[in-house]
C-alpha cells in the first residue's frame, strides 16, 4: 500500500468498485482481443447485474473496451461513442454461483470474427481480479506489467519465455501456468517488476508452441 | 522505513526527529517508492489540482445523477450563504458547501479523488480547500497535509479498513474525516500528537456508523454523509488544537472500529439491505430506479 492509494487514484465517479474497476475490466478484455472488439456481450453478476445503471458501470466497462482510462470524463458518454465508433454491445443480467459478487463475464468479437472471453471481478477500491481469459481459469490484478501467454503445453517453452525476459533485464515478480489438461492449452501469466514493451511481447510471441504474447499495462 | 502499524510510532517518530508527520510520511514513501520527493509531491499535487476542479465543477453544475436522486444541493448551500441564511458561520457553510459539490460530482460520474475512497472523497478537500481560502494558506502546505492525511490512512486502512462494505460507513466517511482532521491540525500548527487526537475524535464521533445506500448507490444518504464528515474533522481539529487529549488513545479508537465494522450484521455493509435502505420509501427509491 502507498499514499497513493490512500489519497487516489483521480478517477470518474462514482463507485470505486463499480465504475473504476470496471474500467479496468474493460481495458484488460480490450487488450486481450488485440484490438476494439466489434460486437460485446457483456453478462453481468451479483451487485453488478443489480446496480449496473446507477453506478454507470455498462458505461464504464464500455469506457474501457474504447481504451479509456479510469479518469476519463467522457465516460459518461462512452455508450453514444460506441455506437459511433462501431462497436456494438449488449448487457444481460446474469445469475451464477460462486462468482464475486462485482464480476462481469465479457465476450468480445472482432472484424475477423474471432472471439474472446474475459471475467473480471472487481474486488474493492478499484482493484480487480481477472479470473478468465477465453477458456482458462487464471488469476492476476492487473497491477504490474503483465504478459498473458498462450501456448501448448511443451516442455522448454517457459525456459525460453523466462531467458527471453532476462535477456531484456526484466525480473519476474508473479509468475502462475494454467493448463486446461496435460499436453494440451495453457497460459503463462508473468507479471514483471520493471515496465515491459509491445516488442518483449511480440519477440515471445516468434518463440516456438507459444500462440500469442498479450502485454498489458498497469494503470495506476 | 516506517511500517505504518500504529498512529503512536509515527507520532514518536516525528517528535524524535523534530519533524511534522508529513515530511516523515514524505521521507519514508520517497524512498521505499524509489521516488524523489519532488515526483511524490507533484504527483500530490495533481490530486488536489483534481480536488479543487471538483469544487468548481460541483458548484456550478445543474446536472442530476444517473438515478435522480442527488445534484443541485451543493449549489442551495451557496446560494443560502449568499443570502446570508446560514447560521453557523462562513467556514463552517463553506465546509458543507465544498464537501457536498465534491461528492455531488462524483455521484454524477464527475472525475474526483478517491480519498480514502469515492465514497468518501468530498470530505477531505471539503475541509482543506476550505481552511486553504479562509486562512490564504498556499498549495505547497495543503499538498503537505496531504501526506500526513494518507500517513495516518494507511494505518487506518492497515488495522481497521476503510471499505463500507468491510466496516461500514465508520471505515469510509470516518476514516476520511479521521484523515481531514489530522491534515487540518496540521495545517493550523497543532502538533503530531494533536493530529493523533483529532483522528481519534473523528473516529469517536462516527463509530457504529453504518454503511446503508439507497438502492446500493453511493448516493443517499452518502452525500451528505460527506457534509456531515467534513464537519465533524473541523470540530475534532478544533478540540485538537484547543490541547483536549482522547481518553482513549488513538490505536485502540482503531482497533475498537475494527471490532465494531466486525461485529456489524452484512445488512449494514454496503448490501443496501438494512437501515435507510430498508425504509419504506428506500426501498420505493430502489425499486423505481431498477425500473428505469
Amino acid at each position: 500500500m502507498n499514499v497513493f492509494d490512500i489519497i487516489g487514484p483521480i478517477m470518474v465517479g462514482p463507485s470505486s468498485s463499480h465504475t473504476a474497476g470496471a474500467v479496468r475490466i474493460g481495458r484488460i478484455a480490450r487488450a486481450v482481443c488485440g484490438k476494439q472488439p466489434i460486437d460485446a456481450k457483456i453478462e453481468l453478476f451479483g451487485s453488478f447485474a443489480k446496480t449496473y445503471r446507477g453506478h454507470g458501470t455498462d458505461k464504464a466497462i464500455i469506457a474501457g473496451l474504447l481504451g479509456m482510462m479510469p479518469d476519463d470524463e467522457r465516460i459518461r458518454d462512452s455508450l453514444g461513442i460506441s455506437v459511433k465508433a462501431g462497436m456494438g454491445y449488449q448487457f444481460i443480467q446474469a445469475n451464477k454461483k460462486d462468482v464475486h459478487p462485482n464480476t462481469a463475464l465479457i465476450t468480445m468479437r472482432d472484424q475477423e470474427g474471432k472471439e474472446s472471453v474475459v471475467q473480471g471481478s472487481s474486488v474493492g477500491g478499484g482493484r480487480i481480479v481477472v479470473n478468465r481469459i477465453n477458456d482458462i481459469n487464471v488469476e492476476f490484478d492487473g497491477d504490474f506489467y503483465t504478459f498473458l501467454v498462450p501456448h501448448h503445453d511443451s516442455p522448454g517453452v517457459i525456459a525460453t519465455v523466462t531467458k527471453l525476459l532476462a535477456e531484456h533485464g526484466l525480473n519476474i515478480a508473479k509468475m502462475n501456468m494454467y493448463r486446461s489438461h496435460r499436453g494440451g492449452e495453457a497460459m503463462m501469466v508473468i507479471e514483471t517488476d520493471q515496465p515491459a514493451t509491445q516488442e518483449m511481447a511480440d519477440s515471445i510471441e516468434a518463440i516456438k508452441n507459444v500462440r500469442k504474447a498479450v502485454l498489458i499495462e498497469p494503470i495506476y | 522505513m516506517i511500517t505504518y502499524d500504529s498512529i503512536q510510532s509515527l507520532i514518536d517518530q516525528a517528535v524524535l526527529e523534530g519533524k511534522l508527520i508529513s515530511q516523515i510520511v514524505l521521507i519514508d514513501k520517497a524512498s521505499q517508492m524509489e521516488m524523489t520527493d519532488k515526483q511524490l509531491l507533484k504527483k500530490m499535487n495533481d490530486n488536489l489540482q483534481v480536488m479543487k476542479e471538483a469544487v468548481l465543477t460541483g458548484l456550478e453544475s445543474e446536472s442530476k445523477s444517473v438515478s435522480g436522486l442527488s445534484g443541485g444541493d451543493a449549489k442551495k448551500m451557496m446560494q443560502s450563504i449568499s443570502a446570508g441564511r446560514s447560521i453557523g458561520g462562513h467556514l463552517l457553510s463553506e465546509v458543507i458547501t465544498k464537501a457536498l459539490a465534491v461528492s455531488e460530482v462524483n455521484a454524477c460520474m464527475g472525475r474526483i479523488v478517491a480519498s480514502p475512497t469515492a465514497g468518501s472523497c468530498g470530505i477531505i478537500p471539503g475541509l482543506l480547500l476550505t481552511l486553504k481560502e479562509v486562512y490564504q494558506i498556499n498549495d505547497e502546505k495543503v499538498v503537505m497535509s496531504l501526506f500526513t492525511a494518507s500517513g495516518f490512512g494507511m494505518v487506518i486502512a492497515k488495522n481497521a479498513g476503510i471499505s463500507g462494505a468491510e466496516g461500514g460507513c465508520q471505515a469510509e466517511c470516518g476514516s476520511a474525516s479521521a484523515m481531514a482532521a489530522a491534515a487540518a491540525v496540521e495545517l493550523a500548527g497543532g502538533t503530531p500528537e494533536m493530529c493523533g487526537h483529532a483522528v481519534a475524535f473523528a473516529l469517536k464521533s462516527v463509530l457504529g456508523l453504518v454503511c446503508d445506500p439507497v438502492a446500493g448507490l453511493v448516493e443517499v444518504p452518502c452525500v451528505k454523509r460527506n457534509a456531515s464528515g467534513a464537519a465533524n474533522a473541523l470540530v475534532a481539529a478544533e478540540m485538537a488544537l484547543a490541547g483536549i487529549e482522547s481518553k482513549i488513545p488513538v490505536d485502540e479508537v482503531i482497533t475498537a472500529m475494527k471490532a465494531v465494522g466486525d461485529a456489524l450484521p452484512a445488512s449494514l455493509k454496503e448490501t443496501a439491505e438494512g437501515g435507510l435502505a430498508d425504509t419504506p420509501t428506500g426501498k420505493k427509491l430502489a425499486e423505481s430506479i431498477l425500473m428505469q
